[in-house]
């Protein structure tokens, strides 16, 4: 195909001109005639029994149309939520699933949580009728530090889950683990803190609702990234609405980091309510709403243990970690701690024993979900800090202990003793690139440099795997999945040859109406501007299962490309009709159909239209139309990998530390629009530093308020403080998808925590500082060198 | 955000009788604070009486040794100042360090020193440089301006029209900004002038104040060194989770240093 458009090519992104412009269609923006608009009263307290809620004060303000409360939904019979993926605990039992009412019916469990819901004619009545609604709170003791939550006599967040334990999970054996670490020369043991982080998406959620009476059919638009899964939640669980009678839409949604995957309290009042205010209701949270309510991510309380041989090589891995929760199981909430995080302990080594054990809490802090990475970047920081920490002890540089240890580029697919089986790969080559980008020969003179002007610089590698590309339906069924992960995709052509390419996947910001046009561009040779992505309705998609885990392209990507191969099987027999020859002699090449060996050709447009005006068409063994869909379900999961190099300076009075390089070297599979991809990395990256630097949800220890609820204290990443990354890529090929991709929404994020800690870390060694938590803010850091120089005192 | 009725006076007696005749009337100039209390419904005005048209409040000026900057003079201004760069470079560099460019075009000098919060930059500048704040009635000398946590000398419907900086000999201000806000975590502003050698410290305390024993020191010996062992008590000093007053205390020493090193470039 043209190298301008086609795979591999810097394609613009399509949607960025009316993003750009400001002419893109969120929820908030839609004119909805005779809207009502909610409010909803969320919980001051982080634990407290409601003895009482008067709404009468409230109900006769100015422009209120209805009040709801927990009740009204008990009353009306209607189900929790619910959590989607069933952990089974290292007994085999089932995790324990406490009841998650919409909202609070006689208990609030986390500031934040849903108390009452208010429809009025405006924003404004609503929020003032909420200050109007008396609530009697018989405040409790909360159980909030994650370190103290499953202790003895810590308080219950729910009466189902004894001592706050959700599950104690566990993976591998630990008879083997014990026995390889009795055999250890050196064994490098970490203890670490995950901090917990907020997904501050652009857009803050929002939903809108609409009834129709005269046909019972409900519209619920709303910034999910999965509306299927929404619908199909809400439907079968939640709400009983039947498939056939929701609609629900997610149009253009300002980002979501995970934190729009799943079914929240908002929405679904927001769509139960339409029916019964009889108007609809539009609600979009404040950014002080989205900082109390939406799932947060990571917040593992970790110990890691590595055994290794006298030369460095790994012999077992043994990590215990207590994930919280939060007050609620949120939809996906189990399966980040396991399967998404001890899975994936092997990364990119031989590591041949590993044993988990994962104790999932309950507190009483808003739920915990998957956000960005969810779960590998927790297993990647795990792995990738105790391998530099034990390179330091043993005085291995981090580089070399990591070569020592790959898995060789021979040994694919490579069998890892925590369930995966990676497909693809080919580790040391990016490892010897990035440290060539980086130039980490000459690090120990710019390091000498630095110290010259009084700062301590460090280096720091992070080198990941991770598993994306969600899901092989099987292997996840078998682990407790409540949904299948395959993929759709639908491409309809138009009699005058443009079309229209439904999927099911949900594009938020990650460009898919680019990507997904440049890859029927190359493989249907039709103009790009002839082509248009449609997402994010079910009305018009066929079922499919959204966007997370780095699955669009890899999955949805694969949907597509399976679409067209029925086009173009379809279009042949046309072709062949059209051109007197034998569909076997039929050859598509660049948009068009030729009869081998002739100068016989028909262009696909022609054939469509033909298709569509079949009045010279093959009858007999071929249907009208240019209309084909495909399902997809992948063989496995995919696994990009890479390593990225971080370097960085602190200044040791201030404690403030800037990123001076960046570099990420990363197996991505096959590439179909580079500078889609850079801007991923670049993402990923800012989030995942984000994390290590700046980013925590604090909350105080003993009443649960969240201290770090606005932009004044939750410290998001911002460009000045990054350099220019560098960035490259090593493929190998995906063996096991059509286009032989990999995922690149995650990486950036799963790997660059460890990068920057190790270059932290490596940084403070010459002063005597030994562990640094993240965030490593300024404070952090100037306390940690603090604590080094009093100890060394003593 | 409650409603509340909007004005806008064209010049200082106008906003002045209005403020006056409505007890429960709020001035605004940038609406940098002002607006974000109101949203999160943390005040509840009757009135609202805009600044923005009053021309006389806008612009600087050089008046003999002085730069007077109007209570309405937005930061961006302050800091793009051709006259402010060439008189008193440090306080166009702090002005171009407030908050982010959307911030430094909407705030202005007067709701800034007015407002008074501790983690302001500007109150640095005003008694480092010992300046003189004028209102509407009367002026005040930065000394006896601010009171304390969010205090200040104003009455109730009293506006700063102005604000006179004497030039200074040399002067540097350097700031840790809180990481979130970037507001002062803590801030100095270090001044040889007419009157003498100041030291201001915003961000650390509940009001900017000033280090009398720094002061002291410079005055007999201008240079980083003649600070480096003097220590600040953290007692009283802010503690929030960016940063303790330990930290805090520290970063004094360590900004008055770096300031009195950049003043001397
Ligand atoms: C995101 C963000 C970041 C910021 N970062 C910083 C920072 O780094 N450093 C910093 O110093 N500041 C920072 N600020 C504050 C900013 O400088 C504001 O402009 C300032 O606090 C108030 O100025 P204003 O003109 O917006 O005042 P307004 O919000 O209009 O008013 C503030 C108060 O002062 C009163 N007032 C206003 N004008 C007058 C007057 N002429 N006379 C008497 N009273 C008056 C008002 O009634 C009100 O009570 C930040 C603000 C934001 C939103």
């Amino acid at each position: 195909m043209t190298a301008a458009t086609g795979i591999g090519a810097r394609v613009l992104r399509t949607e960025d001109k009316r993003f750009l412009t400001g002419t893109g269609r969120y929820v908030d923006d839609l004119p909805l005639a005779r809207a009502t608009y909610a409010y909803f009263l969320r919980s001051p307290h982080a634990h407290a029994r409601i003895k009482s809620i008067d709404v009468s004060a409230a109900a006769k303000m100015p422009g209120v149309v209805n009040i709801f409360t927990g009740k009204d939904l008990v009353d009306a019979k209607v189900g929790g939520l619910i959590c989607g993926w069933t952990v089974k605990d290292k007994h085999g039992q089932p995790h324990k699933a406490p009841a998650h009412p919409v909202m609070a019916v006689d208990t609030v469990r986390y500031v934040g949580d849903t108390v009452a819901m208010i429809v009025a004619n405006s924003h404004d009545e609503a929020k003032d009728a909420a200050e109007a609604i008396k609530v009697d709170y018989d405040v409790k003791p909360a159980t909030i530090d994650l370190a103290k939550a499953l202790d003895k006599g810590a308080t219950e967040v729910h009466p189902e889950a004894p001592g706050n334990l959700i599950y104690d999970w566990e993976i591998g054996v630990k008879a083997d683990v014990d026995a390889a670490f009795a055999k250890a020369a050196h064994v490098t043991k970490l203890d670490l803190v995950n901090n917990r982080l907020i997904p501050n998406a652009m857009e803050p959620r929002a939903a809108a609702a609409e009834y129709d009476k005269g046909t019972g059919h409900y519209t619920l638009w709303s910034t999910s990234q999965n509306p299927h899964v929404l619908r199909l939640i809400l439907s079968a669980f939640v709400l009983g609405i039947p498939e056939h009678k929701l609609r629900v839409i997610a149009p253009d949604v300002g980002g979501g980091f995970g934190s729009k995957i799943f079914c929240y309290a908002d929405e679904t009042m927001v769509c139960w309510a339409a029916s019964r205010v009889g108007r609809p209701i539009k609600w979009t949270a404040e950014r002080s709403e989205s900082f109390q309510t939406d799932c947060h991510g990571r917040d593992h309380v970790t110990h890691a243990e590595l055994a290794l041989d006298k030369d460095g090589k790994f012999l077992a891995l043994k990590v215990e970690t207590i994930a919280n929760m939060g007050a609620y199981l949120s939809t996906f909430s189990t399966a980040v701690p396991t399967y998404l995080y001890a899975t994936l302990l092997a990364g990119q080594y031989t590591t041949p024993l590993i044993y988990a054990n994962v104790k999932a809490a309950v507190t009483h802090t808003a739920p915990v979900d998957a956000y960005r990475g969810a779960g590998r970047p927790e297993a990647t920081f795990v792995i990738e800090t105790i391998v530099s920490k034990a390179a330091a002890e043993m005085k291995i540089d981090p580089a070399e202990l990591r070569r020592k240890n790959f898995i060789p580029s021979t040994a694919f697919p490579y069998q890892t003793p925590v369930a995966l089986q990676y497909d693809s790969g080919n580790y040391p080559p990016i490892i010897d690139e990035a440290m060539k980008i980086a130039d980490y020969k000459g690090f120990e003179a710019r390091r000498a440099e630095a110290k010259s002007r009084g700062m301590l610089r460090g280096i720091g590698f992070s080198s990941y795997i991770e598993a994306c590309g969600l899901a092989p339906s099987q292997v996840v069924g078998s682990l407790g999945a409540g949904v299948g992960q395959w993929e759709s995709a639908q491409i309809k052509f138009n009699p005058t040859g443009n079309v229209q390419v439904m999927t099911g996947a949900h594009s938020h910001g990650q460009g898919h109406e680019t990507t997904f046009a440049q890859l029927i561009h190359d493989k249907l040779g039709v103009p790009m501007d002839q082509i248009e992505i449609v997402h994010g309705d079910t009305a018009t998609t066929p079922f499919g299962m959204g966007t997370y885990g780095s699955r669009s392209l890899a999955v949805g990507g694969s949907a597509i490309v399976k679409a067209t191969e029925k086009i173009i099987a379809k279009g042949k027999k046309v072709a062949a009709h059209l051109m007197e020859a034998s569909v076997a002699d039929v050859e598509f090449e660049n948009g068009t159909f030729k009869v081998a060996g002739t100068d016989k050709s028909v262009p696909l447009a022609q054939v469509v239209f033909a298709a569509y005006v079949p009045h010279n068409y093959p009858h007999a063994d071929t249907e009208p139309g240019m209309d084909e869909n495909a399902f997809y379900d992948p063989a496995n999961f995919v696994y990009p990998a890479g390593t990225q190099i971080c370097e960085l300076e602190i200044d040791p009075e201030t404690g403030t530390t800037e990123i001076v390089a960046f570099t990420a070297i990363d197996d991505f599979g096959n590439i179909i629009n580079p500078m889609i991809v850079e801007g991923q990395v670049h993402g990923g990256i800012v989030q995942g530093v984000g994390q290590a630097l700046m980013e925590g949800a604090v909350y105080d220890k003993s009443t649960g308020q969240l201290i770090s609820g606005s932009y004044m204290d939750y410290t998001m990443p911002r460009a000045d403080n990054f350099p220019s990354f560098k960035h490259g890529n090593k493929h190998t090929p995906c063996p096991h998808n059509p286009q032989g991709v990999k995922g690149c929404g995650e990486a950036g994020a799963i790997a660059s925590p460890a990068a920057v800690m190790n270059a932290v870390h490596n940084a403070l060694a010459p002063v005597g500082v030994k562990h640094v938590e993240m965030p490593a803010t300024p404070l952090n850091v100037w306390q940690s060198i603090k604590g080094a120089q009093r100890q060394a005192a003593e | 955000m409650y409603d509340f009725a909007y004005h806008r006076p064209k010049s200082v007696a106008d906003a002045v009788s209005l403020l006056k005749s409505k007890p429960e009337a709020r001035a605004m100039s940038g609406g940098m604070t002002l607006i974000p209390t109101l949203k999160q419904r943390l005040a509840r005005p009757s009135d609202v009486v805009d600044l923005g048209g009053v021309k006389e409040l806008a612009g600087i000026k050089v008046e003999g040794n002085n730069v007077v900057v109007g209570g309405m003079t937005r930061h961006a201004d302050v800091a793009g100042s051709a006259e402010v760069k060439a008189a008193i470079p440090a306080l166009a560099y702090l002005a171009g360090h407030i908050g982010d460019p959307q911030v430094r075009n909407r705030g202005t000098i007067g709701g800034s020193v007015a407002n008074n919060d501790p983690a302001a930059d500007y109150p640095g500048a005003v008694v480092a440089l010992n300046a003189t704040v004028t209102t509407n009635t009367r002026k005040i000398t930065a000394d006896d301006f601010f009171k304390g946590l969010f205090e200040t000398a104003l009455a109730d419907g009293e506006l700063i029209t102005s604000i006179s900086f004497p030039k200074a000999e040399k002067a540097a201000y350097v700031k840790v900004p809180n990481p979130a806000s970037r507001y002062a975590m803590v801030g100095v502003f270090v001044a040889k002038t007419a009157a003498g050698v100041r030291v201001a410290v915003t961000g650390a305390g509940a009001c900017v104040f000033r280090v009398k024993a720094m002061e002291d020191a410079l005055a007999k010996n201008f240079s980083s060194a003649a600070i480096k062992d003097i220590k600040i008590p953290f007692e009283g000093l802010n503690s929030d989770i960016h940063g303790s007053s330990e930290y805090r205390a520290h970063l004094v020493g360590v900004m008055a240093r770096r300031a009195v090193d950049a003043a001397n470039k």
